[in-house]
């Protein structure tokens, strides 16, 4: 099975930079600042693959890094150096010439295409559950609304259809369909989350990105996400790239998982050899930790 | 032939000529006609965007209709004829009154006739007569910016144009409609010009809009208190935001028409009697209702 | 079918200054295909150690784990991609340990039911038969398929783990002490289950704390010091 996204070399620097920066940063040196310069590298020379279907984790602390890749990869900032490729299955074949011009599996650099191309490829291939919902929410507008917001993005233009899906989609999340029309200001915040999730699924996407989503909800509530967001994956085949400092999160939903720190993967496998048999010095001292 | 020079032969009465010295013809200098010749011809290669421009000082206050001025004096000839009207109406105090200035600086001959002019500056309206490719229809614009209603930053609101990044705009629309069962816009209705850019097209009714599409004639918007020039080309398609299920329409005026001329084919204004309580219905294009007078009368 | 060969696992705590713990060392042994192979030895010699290098949870040091899988061909599961071992473990290679992994707000029929979904591809239905004839088997109350197992006994629990594990019937699973926690009529029951699996073709290594147990069930045993 070929990977669905190849990263390499992705990295996001904060600041000017200088010829010391990625030397002197990383885990060893316990610190993502740069002592000359004062530059923030942020992520630091990230290579990975991400599989169709696989449920990737990515456990780390604050200041890891790991939100920052989030960010690359939804192309919310830009990098400062790196490339993304895609697979070709998983383009639209209007897409195709553009994105493959010598014909090959894996797509350009989605980092340097135009903002309006990125943002085409986004809108096709990705979903966002953001923390805060806040976020990735509009919490003046109905939640039917944010749901549809990604399908107009797409050019959905039958307002019918489009409820249609909103409702299919708050169902799936056990929210009551006559809630449509409310804002989700007005809802709880695991409530919150699921109409998040509903948002970031409604134009199938083939990735999701999950960045510390039960973050600060109620055990209970967060059991609820996690089991739905279980069921979702396996019915829509679903990549997921899932953000988490909670390794009790990271297990119950992936099945491999990077250890970032200090803006570097310190170590990746899979998610019960990371738990039971750390190789790095920083795994073992996160797993120790736990609860 | 240069332009700063008076032509000879105009047939002006002899008291102007005090007002008009120290006044290029048109009022506004070569540089500035210059300049905004340039901005209407990039607005013209760019259906529907909106090309910035130095605003220049007007003898009238902004928000009055500098912009559309502006416009007006930098393309006029003095062989043109000039149309201004307000809200259809040529009668209008400000109409006059730009009328007026226009025909003061430039020598030109003024007309009510919407076939005969050459150059026809509004306000919220379009005429009623279809308008031909001989002619130049200029715009009075308040608010340039179609997308202001969802997004108050103006950085904003030019990347939005600049990606086609319009998904803002549709979920207004879309909120519209599940509040209120349509959607509630009914002048400055956003447009789509040349599949491309979102383009408010002024306040002018609902029922104005369709006239902008695939038509012969030139329609140059100008907003001179905002500092903005664009344009719809002739032959330029012009679609309003509608959804499948939810289609654009007109205003509807089945069983009404003009108590004055007759017409049921025109844009209609209601008019409550103050003493009597009585609606009536009268044409907004006043030329085109006095021409249907006229062509009765006969 | 899986041929261990000089398997040698050490821990590195750096943590703790570098401390090394030796957890196996230089095993070998080889299972034919539908054998039953027992793993004995005392406490801390690295019986489950062995079992979950081949399972990939631990990384083995040194050695090698040759394995004649379906999809694959013959593999080395000590080397082999996460991608490869991942899908193995989805298609044809179970565990069971001595506790059931606990997933919120999944009934115990779900637990067993999802597996086979996943992995045969059959219809609801055909699935939650299966789940039910096994949970039945094992004695678990028709009222209990509907709760959360967080709750059940120790026992009732490893029992909906067993479950699990083979109601997908693996080609190779690996046992770790997975009656420990049962009673002697239940593990008469799982003992019955685990035999029939054996009759359909799986392979299976096993750890048994009852040396009995262990000689009466596999087929041969391997010694670990």
């Amino acid at each position: 099975m070929q990977p669905l996204i190849r990263i390499r070399g992705l990295t996001k620097r904060f600041g000017s930079g200088c010829d010391r920066c990625l030397d002197e940063t990383g885990p060893e040196h316990d610190t993502n600042l740069c002592p000359h310069c004062g530059s923030v590298l942020a992520c630091n020379d990230l290579s990975f693959d991400l599989f169709p279907g696989e449920a990737l984790g990515v456990v780390g602390e604050s200041g890891s890094g790991k939100s920052t890749l989030v960010r690359l990869l939804h192309f919310e900032w830009e990098a400062s150096a790196g490339s993304m490729e895609v697979h070709r299955s998983a383009v639209g074949s209007h897409l195709l010439a553009e994105m493959f011009p010598d014909n090959g599996d894996y797509s350009k650099n989605l980092l340097l295409l135009s903002h309006f191309q990125r943002r085409q490829m986004r809108n096709a291939l990705m979903g966002i559950v953001y923390q805060n919902p806040h976020l990735g929410l509009r919490m003046g507008i109905s939640s039917g609304g944010n749901i549809a917001e990604r399908l107009l993005g797409a050019g959905w233009r039958n307002i019918a259809k489009m409820r249609r899906r909103a409702a299919e989609l708050l169902e799936k999340t056990e929210i009551p369909v006559q809630r449509m029309d409310e804002p989700p200001a007005n809802f709880s915040g695991g409530m919150q989350q699921r109409v998040q999730i509903d948002k970031a699924l409604s134009n199938n996407p083939l990735i999701l990105f999950l960045d510390e989503v039960t973050t600060g909800l109620d055990l209970s509530v967060q059991a609820r996400v996690l089991d739905l967001i279980r069921n979702l994956r396996s019915e829509f085949k679903l990549s997921m790239l899932v953000v988490s400092h909670d390794l009790g999160v990271i297990n119950l939903l992936c099945q491999r998982t990077m250890v970032m720190k200090a803006g570097h993967i310190v170590e990746d496998g899979l998610t019960d050899q990371i738990l039971q048999d750390p190789q790095h010095r920083y795994t073992q001292l996160l797993v120790a930790s736990q609860l | 032939m240069p332009l700063h020079t008076w032509p000879k032969n105009s047939d002006h009465q002899d008291n102007d000529e005090e007002h008009r010295v120290g006044y290029p013809f048109g009022f506004m200098d070569e540089g500035a006609k210059k300049e905004i010749r340039r901005a209407i011809l990039k607005a013209v290669a760019i259906p529907g965007y909106q090309v910035p421009y130095g605003s220049r000082e007007m003898p009238i206050a902004r928000g009055w209709g500098t912009g559309g001025l502006q416009i007006t004096l930098a393309l006029i000839q003095p062989d043109d004829i000039l149309k201004v009207i307000d809200q259809g109406c040529d009668g209008s105090v400000n109409a006059v009154n730009i009328k007026k200035f226009v025909a003061k600086v430039a020598g030109v001959t003024v007309t009510t006739d919407t076939a005969v002019a050459t150059i026809i500056q509004t306000r919220h309206r379009i005429p009623e007569e279809r308008m031909t490719d001989q002619q130049i229809l200029v715009l009075q614009v308040p608010y340039p910016e179609a997308l202001r209603e969802v997004e108050p930053s103006e950085m904003e609101t030019r990347r939005m144009h600049a990606e086609a990044d319009y998904s803002r705009m549709w979920l207004y629309l879309y909120e519209d409609i599940v509040r209120y069962g349509e959607i509630t816009i009914s002048y400055r209705y956003p447009v789509t010009v040349n599949g491309r850019y979102i383009t408010d097209p002024s306040p002018i009714p609902r029922w104005d809009v369709p006239k902008l599409h695939m038509a012969d004639t030139l329609f140059l918007f100008g907003a001179g208190r905002e500092k903005r020039i664009y344009a719809i080309p002739p032959h330029t398609a012009v679609v309003p935001l509608e959804f499948e299920d939810h289609p654009f329409r007109t205003e509807d005026f089945a069983g009404k028409s003009c108590a004055r001329c007759g017409a049921s084919d025109s844009f209609l204004d209601e008019v409550i009697d103050n003493t009597q309580g009585i609606r009536s219905f009268f044409c907004s294009d006043s030329g085109y209702c006095d021409k249907r007078r006229e062509k009765c009368s006969r | 079918m899986i041929t261990v060969e000089n398997l040698t696992k050490t821990f590195t705590l750096h943590i703790l200054g570098e401390k090394k713990i030796e957890a196996c060392h230089d095993v070998s042994f080889g299972v034919p295909p539908g054998g039953f192979l027992g793993l004995a030895g005392p406490s801390g010699a690295g019986k489950s150690t062995v079992l979950k290098c081949m399972y990939r949870t631990y990384l083995a040091g040194s050695g090698a784990i040759h394995y004649q899988s379906s999809a694959y061909g013959m593999v080395d599961l000590a080397t082999l991609s996460d991608q490869a071992v991942i899908d193995i473990r989805h298609r044809e290679m179970g565990y069971v340990s001595q506790f059931l992994k606990v997933i919120p707000r999944v009934s115990a029929l779900d637990v067993v039911m999802e597996p086979i979904l996943s992995r045969n591809g059959v219809t609801r239905d055909v699935a939650r038969k299966r789940a039910v004839s096994l949970l039945e088997r094992l004695r678990i109350p028709t009222h209990l398929f509907d709760a959360y197992p967080a709750t059940f006994s120790g026992g009732e629990q490893q029992r909906v783990n067993i479950a699990r594990a083979v109601s997908w019937r693996p080609r190779l699973l690996l046992l770790d002490e997975p009656t420990a926690s049962l009673d002697q009529d239940s593990v008469g029951i799982v003992l019955d289950i685990l035999k029939e699996l054996r009759q359909e073709g799986t392979t299976m290594i096993g750890i048994f704390h009852d040396p009995a147990l262990l000689q009466s069930v596999t087929d041969s045993v391997y010694h670990i010091s």
